[in-house]
């Protein structure tokens, strides 16, 4: 049953063949278009008004929100619970789902809870450890890692069964991501480390930022010559960028933020120029053209953590998506606007 | 314990040498130790395996041992016990992001395979961790594996 005053519920797409999610992002990728995906920044508060706020920034320029999963092993409100919210007004999410926190039987059940709610993009990850976040006090799990995790995901939608082998009556329709971080050592052991993701079932991958298009490049040759760029079972490829707001916030990341590698250039390049913020924007979206130039990229994922505002700017003014608007709720019926959303008309 | 375990690492390739020796060795010997009884031999094989693969690679005696596909490098020392290949927080000078003092176990890895004759074993895709099986002998299960009599647990990844 429905109330009158429910908001508009998200719905699934028709399946289409060779496709295994009901979901935009699978659609817009294997149509060979270019795909942006962004990640929100969940609230440290159980108000669902602040995740509907934050998702309205990026209406008509992302693909897909990512739902970030304790990032950093920092405490901030679930993905689930961000995803729940997202897809009830027809938002394309990806849902995270880090080993670090969960074991295997608190996962699966997570997987088929989000494919449930319409969460059909689930992105695998380690996850970070908990020496990095504000709970370093914290037991970490680590049951599975990320490969098993995808395989186990892989299981359940393809085998309709858990890890166990016990049968699933309906199985979650996911489109399986994995991260990679072609810019730190073992450096040639990476491409053969997303083979390996591959092979346990990861479609698409997004990157931790990259400053480093050189290496971006040799890595996504080396892909290329593995054969995964290739085929029905090809994987798409989204690098991580984001815009820098200083150079002094460059070295801190750098310093502090695990995996991220950023070159000696970008930080002087920041330095020397006289809004700093706006130079990282310029940075940002240079990487984007560049990132685009490079055979067998699929799209990029924006990690614009507190400046997600800039997000619209940098594609604006690149213009990656050729005119193409993503779908938001509202776009084809404003009725159906997401009613945190500025252009939301006021409920009577 | 560190220096030993890397040390050995860097020798890959002899201790796959000797791996390849001691497999047999034990399997063959599968009706001795099935005359008496695996259950009997299983707390002082117990003994000698941690003794011996502590010793030399930091064992954790996680019981599914995968040392001749990761290298030498036991991957059970990662703090985030990743069977499958490196985290994406390595240092940029190849440490680990948890420990920023020990050289990740998968950087180590991944030099260790490259020495190692059956170098692509690191490629396949590791089973998840079966915790039932923790500090039991995996020599044992490797010889009841390879001897086709197996008790349900041993079994299991074969099975799969």
């Amino acid at each position: 049953m429905k109330f009158d005053d429910e908001p508009v519920p998200g719905y699934s797409l028709p399946i289409l063949p060779g496709h295994v999610s009901p979901g935009r992002l699978e659609r817009v990728l294997r149509a060979g278009k270019f795909a942006i995906t962004s990640e929100i920044d969940p609230p440290d508060s159980a108000d669902p008004a602040e995740v509907l706020k934050r998702a309205a920034i990026f209406d008509g320029y992302v693909d897909a929100i990512n739902a970030t999963d304790g990032s950093g092993a920092n405490c901030h409100m679930s993905s689930a619970g961000v995803c729940s919210l997202l897809t009830r007004v027809g938002y394309a999410t990806i849902m995270q789902i880090s080993c670090r926190d969960r074991n295997r039987i608190a996962i699966q059940g997570e997987i088929l809870g989000g494919a449930a709610m319409g969460a059909c993009n689930l992105l695998c990850l380690t996850g970070d450890g908990v020496q990095a976040g504000d709970h370093p006090q914290a037991k970490p799990v680590f049951d599975l890692d990320s490969m098993s995790l995808l395989q186990i995901a892989r299981n359940m939608r393809d085998a309709h069964r858990f890890e166990s082998g016990r049968r699933i009556e309906t199985p979650p329709r996911i489109f399986l991501g994995a991260a990679e971080n072609p810019f730190v050592p073992p450096l040639d052991w990476r491409p053969h480390r997303l083979a390996k993701k591959v092979a346990a079932g990861a479609q698409f991958i997004q990157t931790q930022y990259c400053f480093d298009i050189e290496r971006l490049r040799d890595f996504m040759l080396k892909v290329n010559d593995l054969g995964l760029l290739e085929g029905p079972d090809r994987v798409f490829i989204l690098p991580g960028i984001g815009p820098l707001a200083s150079a002094r916030s460059a070295r801190w990341i750098r310093e502090n933020v695990p995996g991220v590698h950023i070159p000696d250039a970008v930080i002087n390049r920041l330095e020397g120029a006289e809004n700093q913020k706006e130079e990282g924007k310029r940075l940002c979206m240079d990487l984007l053209h560049a990132i685009r130039e490079i055979p067998g990229v699929s799209g990029a994922h924006i990690m614009a953590y507190r400046q997600e505002h800039s997000v619209a700017e940098i594609i604006e003014t690149t213009g990656v998506l050729e005119g193409r608007v993503p779908w938001y709720p509202g776009r084809d019926d404003p009725k159906a606007l997401n009613p945190e959303s500025p252009g939301a008309l006021p409920l009577t | 314990m560190y220096r030993m375990r890397r040390w050995v690492v860097r020798h890959s390739r002899a201790f796959e040498m000797i791996y390849r020796r001691f497999e047999p060795v034990l399997v063959k010997l599968a009706p001795v130790w099935r005359r008496l009884g695996h259950d009997r031999v299983e707390a002082p094989m117990r003994i000698v395996e941690k003794a011996a693969k502590g010793a030399l690679f930091d064992c954790q005696m996680c019981g599914q041992c995968i040392l001749s596909a990761t290298g030498m490098s036991c991957p059970m020392n990662c703090p985030k016990t990743l069977r499958n290949g490196p985290c994406g927080g390595v240092r940029a000078n190849g440490h680990c992001e948890v420990k920023p003092d020990m050289m990740c176990v998968w950087v180590d890895a991944w030099e260790g395979s490259r020495r190692m004759k059956q170098d692509d074993h690191i490629h396949a895709v590791q089973l998840p961790v079966d915790h039932r099986l923790k500090g039991s002998s995996s020599w044992l299960r490797v010889v009841r594996q390879q001897d086709g009599t197996s008790s349900s647990t041993a079994n299991r990844e074969t099975t799969r």
